[in-house]
């Protein structure tokens, strides 16, 4: 067993909050996003916060820091958009790679310099965050059209693969496949670590499982009341969908907040076969699209949830911050972790 | 610790979990080319549309799994693939299942994976070419999480013999598992499904061979699953499907009972074993059997009788299958799919069972209206569904009721029911001055579908009336409603009015007016005993069920308390935080218009004018969003007639209400008054003048009292008022305008014009106690929604005419309906009550300037409600830049200058502007 699988049954791991969030408080303008290497560069890029961890690394680091602080066991990659099809919007194709390279390495520069002050007592993790793609495989843009896909598996396979190598290459503890809303996008993530992992074979004293793969962690997206997934799948359908990635992990983010978020958590906890997750937004945006819900408010819904024993994993998605964080830490920290479910042998 | 089974989970857009009481799982065979000429036939032509509605006719007729197979020497099988999974993917009814990847090829089953988001069964691979394809194979499938089917079939060809099959699963399972650490329950044997009674001898035991065959791997893998594709066995008595459907289910039946899992079959042409004719039963089962089989004698004998039967084409029928099941199913059946076909005489029938009628009701119909209850809950049926499930409740208790009343009267004293009072009793009522009801309507039904018992007040009905029933009644849960915002202060009445009388009932609130803010900010605060906002009917039955729960009541009502309190002191924190303008500063940022230069359009007429039309004419003005909102589905129209969740829901509501639509037309059941009326007008501060029509001054002039904006703006942004969008006036006394106006006709001060109108639609009351009559809520609702619509669409219709004709400023305007929903046009048609003119009263004088009430029927309430209550009015303004606003708070300022212009003491402005202020 890896020791991230040891500490997962012995207590419930934190995971990070917004980083979208916390960068906005910095105000950047588009030169800070633009830094000295992309002064010239023939498209406005304010907004590809992803971009940040070549140009302004030390915000990045400092961001990852700041969660460490208030208790976060995992941290994720600032690398949400950081595929060749995402980049395409600022026309930075191809240095998606490199983003992902960049982004482990500030999380993991965040995590030695915790470790330079606190000591390496409590371990700490990166979670390579791969993100749904602003393309979708299971839905058609075009109304008139309903058999149109903007993009195919094999295209989002290859932009994954080459994501999941800068992930790795940067040296990422975990893959995270998050705020899926297209199961299909999720499947293409599946497939592409899957193969990659055969082909690159992770060592067992590198935190590869026994298939010589990294754990990956899965985190899909209920949108709204329906209780289905954009794409339309129910949780369980979903769940069933993702199953074969033998995750660490499943759960849900984003959209909801934890008020909303409830009944799917209870109802997954009963569902799956590893490990839970849960971090979400810090209720749902007013009508500014701004968070208002309080650190406590948070942490007292989670930490219900944690009393019930339905989650291993918890922490803050769209609008959570280091003090939403500190606050679910603290929380939870006391609370024993859901356990594992076993899984019967016959039917 | 929590355990799970391992069972074989499949997903489409819903999970399939096949566990072992799930007895067989149908796999849909029509959508596959090889099998279906009319499906092949198609796909060839491209005509994909039908061929999702072959598919789409799989699933209704029960098909769980959705087999397709494009293998066709004449086509591009993997573009074909690809093309119908991409389209099937966007139809939810159809993709709710499973799908099976069926191709010979396996670049075709790649491609097909590569489009399908739920875990899929590839049909098929095996060791036909070998060890390494195998596993090459499976591992493909693995990483895309699907399920395999295993054909029985290696290096030396088809497994023919019991043994054969079974050493060949052994061998792909000993791969598939210890090899590759595939998920043994994702396994699935198809073991090869041969013709039997062909003539040859040899072939005379395979279905035994099968069916044994499935018990011994069933026994050493139990995990893994049997299937087969059924309808070779009956190969050689092609084009007799009487023959075919009765060995088919000879055959599943035994293959069934040994472990057969799955199988290929045409789910819609599945003969019930027991009710094969006893004759030909034997037959088959002797052949199946392979009894009394020797120099087939079986055989012939099946094909003697073959040549007896014509072969029965079928016509594609309703399935009534469920008419078999037991008295308590059907009735459940009738109340989960709104069925009122058969639901008298299942009724009567249920009778002859359960000892006395009120058993009926509280046996097996509520528990059909609990399972209503719960798919409601789980979002797995949507109101239009449920309100007619109580449609077909109330017909049944509608046959039982006189029962029950009969034996009260023979023995009244040893009735164990009289008296007795069986659910919660709940009390809903629109309050006085309001006479909206179809939200309380449905409320009722939802709650009725919940066990609970409705005693539903109606419309305008007063504080004392409904309290004194309350307490007559002893009801447990008081539910008030209302549209208008008048009615909000009559709540907060009724609200002190429990108090005062000691009441102890929890107090409901809900209608579009109403909100959780108002709640708790105003009523919450009055009455002690549980104040709850209901956003809409599905809330109402958890809102309800808590607060009639012993345990659950105290903590519920002390939640809601507590989140009112923290809401109402939020709402008190944010009030200081807003800046407000004084009124003189607000008045001086009016919206800038230059007069100077403008020439109004003169109407065609002024005063007032009659308008007659044709449901049939406003049928194409209806806009249907609101519609779908009533009946609590959220979206876009014509959008959410194809929504994944409630679309298919959403096109049976749509075409019901079309239906009544024609109905409602064809019998004339009702009929539209309008009318509308155009004046001189001119602006003064923020009143708008309508001078006498005999001219002179005073006498007979009329002023229309406007509110303004008084929030600080952004700079450059204006404080509206509607009169803004009056010329002011052109007399020297105005003094506004110098270069004045060239419209020779306008009277000496007026500038401008103003229009109103006001439009009813009458004639649903029969009607509704006629659907009363017959329990028919569902209709009753739809015909109140459809009144709404219809009298929506004659306002939307008569400002049409009113900008191209009646005012004629804008007579070179085309829009579509569309358009005209999203209010494209120029000029606006604001009503006193609503956020542009707040002020309810002003509606007298707008009824007064119409002669509305003698003209088209139209009562007003003293809550300035229109009565009959699919009734618009409103005001025009066509100035092409006058705009929908919200005039939001005002201060103190405007409300003592707001009274003085309108000639009224202070009290009562306060009173009817109470939403507007502080």
């Amino acid at each position: 067993m890896t020791y991230l699988e040891q500490a997962l049954q012995q207590r419930i791991l934190v995971i990070d909050g917004a980083m979208g969030t916390m960068i906005q408080r910095h105000k950047l303008q588009e030169a800070d996003y633009r830094g000295e290497r992309f002064a010239n560069w023939h498209t406005d890029v304010k907004g590809n916060n992803d971009l940040l961890s070549i140009t302004q690394p030390e915000i990045i680091i400092g961001i990852h820091l700041q969660y460490l602080e208030a208790g976060a066991d995992i941290i994720e990659t600032n690398t949400f958009s950081a595929t060749t099809i995402a980049m395409a919007d600022y026309d930075m194709q191809s240095l998606a790679h490199e983003l992902n390279v960049a982004s482990a390495q500030c999380a993991k520069e965040a995590i030695s310099r915790y470790y330079a002050k606190h000591g390496d007592a409590h371990k700490k993790f990166v979670a390579g965050a791969i993100g749904p793609l602003n393309k979708t495989l299971s839905l058609s843009p075009d109304v008139n059209n309903p058999g149109f896909r903007a993009v195919t598996f094999d295209e989002v396979v290859t932009a994954y693969t080459e994501q999941i190598d800068g992930l790795v290459k940067g040296g990422v503890d975990i893959i995270l496949i998050e705020t899926i809303f297209d199961t299909l996008n999720a499947k293409a993530a599946i497939f592409a670590a899957k193969q990659y992992f055969r082909q690159h074979p992770v060592p067992a004293n590198a935190g590869g499982n026994s298939e010589g793969a990294l754990p990956i962690m899965i985190s899909g997206t209920i949108t709204d009341a329906s209780g289905r997934t954009l794409s339309g799948q129910t949780l369980e359908a979903f769940y069933t969908s993702v199953a074969h990635a033998n995750p660490l992990s499943v759960g849900l983010n984003c959209a909801l907040g934890a008020q909303e978020m409830r009944g799917h958590i209870e109802e997954l906890s009963g569902l799956a076969a590893c490990f839970t997750s849960a971090y979400p937004n810090a209720g749902l945006p007013n009508a500014m699209g701004e968070y208002d819900e309080q650190p406590h408010e948070t942490a007292h819904f989670i930490e219900e949830w944690a009393q019930n024993g339905w989650v291993n994993i918890v922490g803050g998605c769209c609008g959570t911050t280091p003090d939403h964080i500190k606050h679910i830490a603290d929380h939870v920290k006391t609370i024993k972790p859901r356990p594992r479910p076993v899984v019967e042998v016959a039917l | 610790m929590q355990t799970l089974k391992p069972y074989l989970r499949l997903a489409g857009l819903e999970p399939l979990v096949v566990r072992p009481e799930t007895n067989f799982v149908n796999v849909g065979e029509r959508t596959n080319v090889t099998g279906s000429k009319k499906f092949a036939r198609l796909i060839r032509e491209g005509n994909y549309e039908e061929a999702l509605s072959v598919a789409r006719q799989q699933v209704e007729n029960g098909a769980q799994v959705l087999d397709i197979n494009m293998d066709d020497a004449l086509l591009d099988g993997k573009e074909a693939m690809v093309t119908y999974l991409n389209l099937l993917q966007s139809e939810p009814d159809i993709a709710k299942i499973p799908i099976m990847i069926d191709s010979s090829k396996f670049e075709i089953i790649e491609a097909g994976l590569k489009c399908v988001q739920g875990k899929c069964i590839v049909n098929s691979i095996s060791m036909k070419e070998g060890e390494a394809k195998f596993i090459e194979q499976a591992t493909i499938c693995r990483d895309f999480g699907a399920a395999v089917i295993v054909m029985a079939f290696d290096e030396k060809g088809q497994a023919d013999t019991m043994q054969r099959k079974v050493e060949i699963s052994e061998r792909a399972y000993q791969i598939l598992v210890h090899q590759l650490n595939f998920p043994p329950q994702d396994i699935i044997f198809d073991i090869n499904v041969f013709a039997v009674a062909t003539g040859l001898e040899e072939h005379n035991n395979y279905g035994v061979d099968f069916i044994e065959a499935t018990r011994i791997i069933k026994q050493k893998m139990p995990l893994t699953k049997i299937s087969g594709g059924v309808s070779n066995l009956s190969f050689s008595f092609r084009g007799n499907e009487h023959v075919r459907e009765a060995m088919h289910s000879v055959f599943l039946y035994h293959a069934i009972k040994a472990g057969m899992d799955m199988g290929i079959v045409n789910a819609g042409q599945l003969v019930v074993y027991d009710e094969i004719e006893p004759q030909l039963r034997d037959l088959c089962e002797d052949v199946i059997l392979n009894r009394n089989n020797d120099n087939n004698q079986a055989t012939e004998a099946l094909i003697a009788f073959a040549e007896t039967v014509k072969a029965k084409g079928k016509v594609q029928e309703k399935d009534e299958r469920w008419r078999l099941e037991p008295v308590e199913k059907r009735l459940a059946h009738s109340l989960v799919n709104g069925i009122t076909d058969y639901i008298e005489e299942d009724t009567f029938e249920a009778l002859e069972k359960y000892p006395k009628p009120i058993d009926v009701i509280e046996g097996p119909l509520m528990d059909g209206m609990n399972i209503v209850g719960d798919l409601f809950g789980a979002g797995k049926m949507f109101l239009p569904q449920v309100v007619k499930s109580a449609r077909v409740m109330k017909r049944s208790v509608a046959v039982l009721t006189p029962i029950i009343e009969q034996q009260k009267k023979a023995a009244p004293s040893t009735s164990p029911d009289g008296g007795g009072r069986e659910g919660a009793r709940i009390l809903l009522a629109t309050v006085k001055g309001d006479v909206h009801d179809i939200g309380k309507n449905i409320v009722g039904v939802v709650l009725g579908c919940n066990g609970y018992e409705i005693i539903d007040m109606g419309v305008m009905v007063p504080a004392d009336k409904i309290l004194d029933e309350a307490q007559k009644q002893q009801v447990d849960i008081i539910g008030l409603s209302g549209l208008i915002t008048p009615s909000l202060d009559e709540m907060v009445h009724i609200a002190k009015e429990m108090k005062r009388r000691g009441m102890k009932q929890p107090l409901l609130i809900g209608g579009a007016t109403t909100s959780r803010m108002h709640t708790a900010v105003k009523i919450a605060p009055e009455y002690g005993n549980g104040v709850v906002h209901v956003l809409d009917a599905s809330r109402s039955v958890t809102v309800a069920g808590s607060l009639l729960n012993k345990e659950a009541k105290q903590p519920f009502l002390n939640d809601t308390a507590t989140e009112y309190t923290k809401l109402k002191q939020g709402f008190e924190n944010k009030k200081i935080t807003k800046n407000y303008l004084s009124y003189t500063d607000a008045v001086a940022n009016k919206y800038p218009i230059d007069w100077q230069n403008f020439v109004p359009v003169t109407p065609s007429f002024t005063g007032v004018k009659p308008v007659e039309v044709s449901i049939a004419e406003l049928r194409p003005y209806i806009d249907w969003k609101p519609f779908f909102i009533t009946w609590e589905m959220h979206g876009n129209f014509p959008a959410i007639l194809t929504d994944e969740v409630v679309g298919k829901e959403a096109t049976k509501l749509y075409n019901d209400a079309n239906a009544l639509l024609d109905k409602v037309i064809a019998q004339n059941w009702l009929t539209a008054k309008g009318i509308v009326g155009f004046w001189e007008a001119y602006a003064k501060d923020d009143t708008v003048v309508i001078p006498s029509p005999h001219g002179g001054d005073v006498e007979g002039t009329l002023t229309l009292n406007f509110l303004r904006q008084q929030i600080q703006k952004a700079a450059t942004v204006p404080n509206l008022s509607l009169a803004d969008f009056i010329a002011p006036s052109n007399s020297p006394n105005g003094g506004e305008l110098e270069g004045g106006l060239s419209n020779p006709s306008l009277k000496a001060q007026a500038a401008d014009y103003i229009g109103a109108f006001a439009v009813t639609i009458h004639g649903i009351e029969p009607h509704i106690i006629a659907f009363e009559a017959t329990y028919d809520d569902y209709n009753k609702i739809m015909l109140q929604a459809l009144a709404d619509r219809l009298a929506e669409a004659f306002a939307e219709y008569l400002h049409e005419k009113t900008r191209k004709e009646y005012w004629g400023y804008a007579t070179n305007e085309h829009l579509s309906n569309e358009e005209l929903i999203q209010e494209k046009y120029l000029g606006i048609r604001p009503a006193p009550g609503y956020p542009a003119c707040p002020d309810h009263t002003e509606k007298y004088k707008l009824f007064s300037l119409l002669n509305a009430t003698e003209l088209t029927g139209i009562n007003l309430t003293e809550s300035l409600a229109m009565y009959p209550a699919s009734s618009v009015c409103g005001w025009y303004f066509a100035h092409p830049q006058s705009q929908y606003f919200g005039v939001g708070k005002i201060q103190q300022d405007q409300l003592e200058a707001y009274a003085k212009a309108k000639g009224v003491p202070l009290e009562y402005a306060q009173k009817w502007l109470a939403p507007v202020l502080e």
